[in-house]
């Protein structure tokens, strides 16, 4: 039996509880605000809260809304259920907020503003979806096996035994094929105990649970490929892996988010946007219909979902958001599919911690960050991998968390936090995205922990290159060009070329935004003979101009469709004028 | 509702008292009537019948028997046509001595836009400051900060913007200004016709601190109700800084723990919620916002320009009277600049890399290095861009000033080596004699 309370106290978005009978953490819980409507009447709104802490008859909660209105002696009535999403087909192209409220539904009901206290299905009830069983009478069962399935645009949709039944059912009827709404019943499950379960399309499950019914985690092993030079060669990230993009604004975490989301070869993308400015989701909103995905020929639109939380929504649904969008990662998970999770950003995330935990009066830990906030952003990072599923198939959920560092200064503590935990850091720089250096990874400072689709040995001879330049560099700027030899210019003007033309991709032409692995195994090996050929030049004007005019040739080269008669005329010509200045010649 | 009132107050800290009450609820207002006169108040805080008030005119001179009145409803601002033209202060008070306003009562901090009702941003707002729409174009429902130092001329740079942008209503919220940037505003804009189409409110540096909170809500409020009402508008906001020092200060006295300078932990989603009112409604008005941000000790990774760059889309420093052309940014430029003059990118591109260069060229010649002849053109190019482009005195619509550009491009350097593609050398360079 659900419990009732009443309202002691207010302090911003946390309310005090004292309730009657037992609660418990974590629950959700709706407090009565009582206002008057345009025509004078009072109504009641109901206000979505979780209680975060209970201390003897009286209980603390976190609201999602506004408070504004709410008095002492307000009921609030608890629903006895963890803070939960509904799972099943029709999620895809949906943009949620971050309690799965679906934002342009509410548009439609409440206009330009966001109403509080306004909640709606996630799923559309009255779409038809058309079901094929698999499982049939008889079979034994348990959670997360497939009973049958659905088309969902692209993909094959699994409609399957719900995650939160425990032990082994018997399946004791499932529909035949037919066109069916998600709350129709498709399947009779029963125990040995003879309890019996309706199955439906929807299930829902608590967000802040992992859902676990695999067989096993493994180790991720196969490269998630972005189309990005410099991510792909020189800091990959494996499907099923962890990384993070910290840095300060204006460095083009946002660019390359959206670059991931398009190009990144996964089936499915989420978009977590947790905190930040609404006119960049619009812009995937807008632009991502229109946009076609190479991988199905469909609008780029059909593998994507979005949870757009942003920073003027209310605080603690901002939390909520990036677990809203991880739980439903590892839905599509247990359908054998592969994706991506951006969230974006997760600092944002913390601050909310950071809010309640001020307003809890908790000890504060380092920058009044709750002590808590390494285990939590550790927990969520361990809720991607790659699984093995029960039927063999394997499925994963790739996290990106961009970081939002104070100042651009990565030591403080979420983004130590996060690296502790992840498995690659692509740390964006302020002196790079200054110098119009796209993407604006840096590339000696970042890190990765995973293999990539280039041999490693001769990655690290590229970045041992670009290291050296780097040095040559410092040096000439207290010596100048004069006090330098031609031998060390030479490596200077060697890196340089390795930038400019392979870490630097122009997101903006056709082409060069997306790399193929193909284009990146057979480019990187080319760059990597002209970076090995030893060369010779009389003086530095003349090395400086043939590197100039090698840089604005390789550029025209990478801006050419792969294996085109332009793409080979390029290539001869490059190579022909990198022969004229050989050492060896 | 309550018609009670209350003669008790248990505690006054800062500009926050606190008493005893019943049925009072969060964020409500209430009267505080005192020997030195009355002033709004409103709950900030519940704790069983203890409630928090925060007073809009500060606490001083209220005694402990003050009497107390609450009025059953949040915070609001009237709105109507009427509101042009005047001013008022952060608590919606006139200030100019004119009457009241009538008109609909609108809540002030209201609920955020759906993003599904946003549209892509695609219209250039015209400044005349070539450093803006050539350079940095300012673009319709965008959010910038102007990031500065004290003693710039930042607010004679909003009043210029706010002369020669062409919307419909502008607002202008002040907040901790001092008396004299106040009547400056305030004359020139009166002075040159653009009293009638804006509406501003005021807090100086010598009001209580809580109107000083009260400026960017009242000012967006007013602003959305006049977007929702098909208006294109412009807010002005000077200056965010001391906007978030009067939140600071109010957290601490209410015994908040800080977490960065000072500066509570909410600090980004305070500035956040204030921002994001920037919006391209489906089907109406929109509101721009632009707000200046003093930057203590010219810091930028400072708590408040650095969660205001998080915010924003891009910013703009000003410098020695002048927009930075480096570190100076509008995220939005790519959606409008392609669509201006096919030659705006070229020109946009081209000026700031030789400008660049130019810099490198200072450097070099100030460590007494040999300056070649390449070095003496971009001397010249350097000093002509200084004074003919980026002085803010310069005012020259769009098209002039990227006539300018090709002009002073091709008075310093030949074609080939602006780096700029034949096609656009052959359309808009300009013939000698």
């Amino acid at each position: 039996m659900a419990s009732i309370g009443k309202i002691i106290g207010v302090n911003g978005n946390l309310i005090r509880v004292k309730f009657e009978s037992a609660v418990s953490q974590n629950e959700v819980a709706y407090a009565k605000l009582t206002q008057k409507n345009k025509d004078g009447k009072s109504e009641v709104i109901p206000l979505k809260s979780e209680v975060i802490r209970i201390r003897g008859d009286y209980a603390e909660l976190q609201v999602f809304e506004d408070t504004t209105g709410l008095k002492t002696g307000d009921e609030v009535e608890f629903t006895g259920e963890l803070l939960s999403v509904e799972l099943g087909p029709g999620l895809l192209t949906q943009v949620f907020d971050g309690l799965q409220n679906p934002l342009p539904k509410l548009a439609e009901e409440c206009g330009f503003f966001l109403q509080r206290g306004k909640y709606l299905k996630a799923l559309p009830r009255d779409k038809k979806w058309a079901f094929t069983p698999v499982a049939k009478a008889g079979d034994v069962v348990v959670a997360g096996d497939t009973l049958g399935t659905v088309p969902e645009g692209v993909f094959t949709h699994r409609i399957m035994v719900p995650f939160r039944l425990l032990g082994k059912w018997t399946v004791e009827s499932v529909s035949a094929a037919g066109e069916f709404t998600v709350e129709t019943v498709v399947a009779k499950l029963k125990n040995a105990h003879g309890e019996t379960q309706d199955v439906t399309m929807v299930q829902t499950w608590p967000v802040k649970m992992p859902i676990k019914a695999y067989e096993e985690r493994l180790r991720p092993s196969k490269p998630l490929t972005m189309q990005q030079r410099i991510i792909d060669t020189f800091f990959p990230v494996m499907q099923g892996g962890t990384f993070c993009t910290p840095g300060p604004f204006g460095a083009g975490k946002t660019v390359l988010q959206q670059l991931m989301s398009r190009y990144a070869d996964v089936d499915i993308v989420i978009l977590a946007a947790c905190g930040e400015r609404a006119g960049e989701v619009v812009e995937t909103l807008r632009e991502f219909p229109e946009l076609i995905d190479p991988r199905t020929g469909k609008s780029l639109m059909e593998r994507t979902l979005i949870i757009c939380n942003t920073s003027s929504m209310p605080v603690a649904a901002r939390e909520a958001s990036v677990y809203t969008g991880v739980t439903l990662a590892e839905y599509y998970r247990q359908m054998g599919l592969n994706v991506l999770l951006l969230a974006d950003s997760t600092s944002r995330w913390a601050q909310a911690l950071r809010e309640m935990s001020g307003r809890l009066e908790e000890i504060p830990g380092e920058e009044a960050f709750p002590a808590y906030l390494e285990s939590v952003i550790a927990a969520f990072y361990e809720r991607g991998g790659v699984v093995r599923l029960k039927d063999g198939s394997t499925g994963s959920v790739t996290i990106c968390g961009s970081v939002s560092p104070a100042g651009g200064n990565f030591e403080e503590p979420v983004t130590q936090a996060t690296l502790k935990v992840v498995g690659a850091f692509l740390g964006l720089s302020r002196e790079r995205s200054d110098q119009r250096r796209f993407p604006a990874i840096h590339p000696l400072d970042s890190w990765s922990k995973y293999e990539g689709i280039i041999d490693s040995k001769k990655v690290a001879e590229a970045r041992h290159i670009l290291a050296n330049g780097v040095d040559v560099n410092n040096m000439m700027k207290v010596v100048g060009e004069e006090g330098t030899s031609i031998d060390d210019f030479v490596i200077y003007l060697k890196s340089e070329y390795l930038d400019a033309v392979y870490l630097q991709q122009d997101a903006y032409n056709e082409i060069d935004a997306a790399c193929s692995a193909e284009r990146q195994k057979y480019v990187f090996d080319k760059v990597y003979t002209i970076l090995k050929t030893p060369m010779k030049f009389s003086e530095k004007d003349v090395a400086r101009t043939f590197f100039l005019k090698l840089t604005q040739s390789t550029k025209d080269w990478n801006r050419v469709k792969f294996d085109s008669q332009e793409f080979k005329d390029l290539e001869q010509s490059i190579f022909a004028s990198v022969k004229e200045v050989s050492a060896n010649a | 509702m309550h018609n009670v009132a209350y003669h008790r107050i248990e505690r006054i800290a800062g500009s926050v008292i606190t008493l005893r009450a019943e049925g009072v609820a969060n964020q409500e207002l209430a009267q505080v009537t005192s020997s030195f006169g009355t002033s709004l108040a409103r709950v900030i805080r519940i704790d069983g019948d203890m409630v928090d008030l925060q007073v809009f005119a500060g606490a001083r001179g209220i005694s402990t028997d003050s009497e107390v009145r609450f009025l059953g409803e949040p915070m609001k601002v009237p709105y109507s046509e009427a509101l042009l033209g005047r001013v008022f202060n952060g608590a919606g008070k006139p200030r100019d001595n004119g009457p009241e306003v009538d008109g609909e009562r609108i809540t002030i901090g209201g609920p955020s836009v759906n993003p599904a009702k946003r549209i892509i941003p695609k219209t250039m707002v015209r400044t005349g400051i070539p450093m803006i729409d050539v350079f940095n174009t300012l673009v319709v429902s965008q959010k910038l900060p102007i990031f500065s130092i004290a003693g710039e001329p930042y607010n004679e740079l909003l009043a210029r913007i706010a002369l020669q942008a062409e919307v419909d209503v502008i607002v202008l919220g002040g907040m901790g200004l001092k008396h004299d940037d106040y009547l400056y505003l305030k004359d020139f804009l009166e002075k040159n016709g653009a009293l009638n189409r804006t509406v501003m409110f005021m807090h100086t540096a010598s009001d209580p601190i809580v109107e000083c909170l009260l400026v960017p809500d009242a000012s967006l409020a007013v602003a959305e109700k006049f977007a929702t009402e098909g208006k294109n508008v412009l807010v002005l906001l000077t200056d965010m800084t001391n906007f978030a020092d009067a939140m600071k200060e109010i957290a601490i006295t209410m015994e908040q723990i800080p977490s960065n300078r000072g500066y509570p932990g909410d600090l980004y989603s305070q500035l956040a919620s204030r921002y994001e009112k920037a919006v391209d409604f489906e089907g109406s008005g929109s509101i721009t916002i632009l707000a200046v941000t003093t930057m203590p000790g010219d810091d930028v990774t400072h708590p408040v320009p650095d969660n205001t760059g998080y915010i924003t889309e891009g910013q703009f420093y000003l410098r020695k009277g002048r927009i930075e052309p480096f570190g100076s940014l509008s995220r939005l430029k790519q959606q409008v600049n392609g669509k201006t003059r096919s030659d705006h990118r070229t020109i946009m591109n081209t000026m700031i890399q030789l400008y660049a260069s130019y810099k490198e060229t200072l450097e070099k010649q100030s460590m007494g290095f040999n300056m070649s002849n390449w070095d003496q053109k971009l001397l010249k190019y350097g000093q002509r861009f200084e004074k003919e482009m980026m002085d803010l005195s310069v005012n020259i619509p769009l098209e002039k000033a990227l006539d300018l550009g090709w002009e002073i491009l091709a008075d310093c350097f030949a074609p080939e080596e602006t780096g700029i593609p034949t096609k656009m050398i052959n359309e808009y360079w300009p013939k000698k004699g």
